[in-house]
């Protein structure tokens, strides 16, 4: 009963922000309408990184417990992130088409950062789909989502440093982005993120549950 | 003995064990080798008789080392599982030992790459300045990382069954921010503009092999022990 109202509400809420970012004034007067995709594009970057931390938490959790369910739950948090990933990489390019003109610009360290992210995804789903043993599996890549973190920081806060001396042109890139977030900018925008997160986490126990279910049919753990 | 001698000596046992093998066989140095000729030549055939930019020289000179890298660095691990001696060599010494001695295998490998490669590449490609101290310190310190990252995926595939294309698909992720900061150190040593532009890019080159090295040492213990 409980879980039927949330996820009524969720509907709700997310149904509210589809109608409020559209009818409200576009959130940057100079970017126009195109701009309104800022209320889908960053929830979805922000799924994508909060997706792969809780892959590196249950991967890390793995190593101690060696649970399928730890498993399963790091796998399915990646496969989600893979999704909101592409998505979000897609939105990004559109985005930087209609603001800068170009679809992708190397110099931007958010653009190489979720590139990373994508490239990682892709890397542990591949690994996971080379490898035979289920316990290996795990293991493995347990081990590789845990090895390939540092890189993403890296690119994040280190990355945009060493270029500026190099373009520093590119610095004013990000003065077109700056969004004057005041009144109800602000507010669509912290709900349609809130509502990403809940959604995600949904789509998340959803399939932990299944897992679960499915472990029990089948008699394990 | 004390105990750190022997961690030491055993770990150096692993490296001669190894250095021995290859010697026998000289698989992985002639397909290295082999390989890294190869690319060099297609690459100087090509595009090599000068009008460069030294970014794209220095970008084509670490696309060499990276793809030749990839051709023989899992071998290193995928030989011990396919001889069957991996067992052994885990009742032989504990996880970090066998990391340490398979890490300055792979590091001697790649020394011998980059020795063999960067001449011939200044050469073919006529590159007519270079600042010889700066690109010693990053090629160096990205064999350094190279062999620092890659070690413990070459583990890691040496495990999965199909092992043809998997090293390079894992590696680059992992290795992009390295061939990033070499292909910037690499391009103030071709257009000759000094340490005031690489220093940052070696720096953060240094600290690139140590974290690397660290986590690796912490994570194989995973992947060897199971």
């Amino acid at each position: 009963m409980v879980r039927t109202l949330l996820q009524f509400g969720l509907f709700l809420l997310l149904a509210a922000v589809i109608c409020f970012s559209f009818i409200t004034p576009a959130p940057q007067q100079q970017i126009g309408e195109a701009s309104r995709i800022f209320y889908y594009h960053i929830p979805m970057a922000w799924v994508t990184v909060l997706a792969y931390l809780i892959n590196l938490i249950y991967s890390i959790r793995y190593l101690k417990t060696r649970a399928v369910l730890d498993d399963w739950r790091a796998l399915w948090s990646a496969e989600i992130g893979t999704v909101f990933c592409l998505l979000a990489t897609l939105s990004g390019a559109i985005f930087a088409k209609v603001t800068w003109g170009v679809y992708w610009n190397w110099s931007e360290p958010r653009m190489l950062s979720i590139f990373m992210l994508l490239l990682i995804y892709g890397a542990y789903l591949s690994l996971r789909a080379a490898l035979a043993n289920p316990e290996r599996k795990g293991l493995l890549s347990a081990v590789y989502a845990i090895f390939a973190f540092p890189a993403v920081p890296f690119f994040v806060f280190v990355f945009p440093r060493i270029t500026e001396s190099l373009h520093p042109a590119e610095s004013v890139l990000d003065k077109n982005l700056e969004m004057q977030m005041s009144g109800p900018v602000l507010w669509i925008f912290l709900l349609s993120l809130f509502c990403f997160t809940a959604l995600f986490f949904w789509i998340f126990s959803l399939g932990n549950r299944l897992q679960r279910l499915r472990l029990a049919v089948n008699g394990g753990a | 003995m004390n105990r750190s001698s022997t961690w030491i000596t055993k770990a150096a046992a692993v490296f001669t064990k190894d250095l021995r093998c290859e010697l026998r066989t000289r698989y992985s140095l002639t397909t290295l080798a082999m390989f890294a000729f190869t690319t060099l030549v297609v690459v100087s055939f090509s595009v090599g008789q000068g009008g460069l930019s030294p970014r794209v020289q220095a970008a084509l000179f670490w696309i060499i080392v990276f793809f030749s890298a990839m051709s023989s660095l899992a071998g290193a691990f995928v030989k011990e599982e396919d001889t069957g001696t991996a067992q052994t060599l885990r009742l032989y010494a504990s996880a970090p030992v066998v990391y340490a001695g398979k890490l300055l295998f792979n590091m001697l490998l790649l020394f011998l790459l980059s020795l063999l490669v960067t001449p011939l590449y200044i050469i073919f490609m006529n590159i007519t300045q270079v600042n010889w101290a700066i690109l010693a310190a990053v090629i160096a310190l990205g064999v350094v990382g190279l062999a620092g990252a890659t070690t413990i995926i070459g583990a890691i595939v040496a495990q999965a069954g199909v092992r043809g294309a998997l090293l390079a698909v894992l590696s680059f992720p992992v290795l992009l921010p390295l061939l990033v900061l070499a292909i910037n150190g690499t391009t103030a040593a071709f257009d000759m503009s000094g340490w005031t532009n690489a220093i940052d890019s070696i720096r953060l080159l240094a600290a690139y092999g140590v974290i690397m090295i660290t986590a690796s040492s912490v994570l194989f213990e995973f992947i060897w022990n199971g």
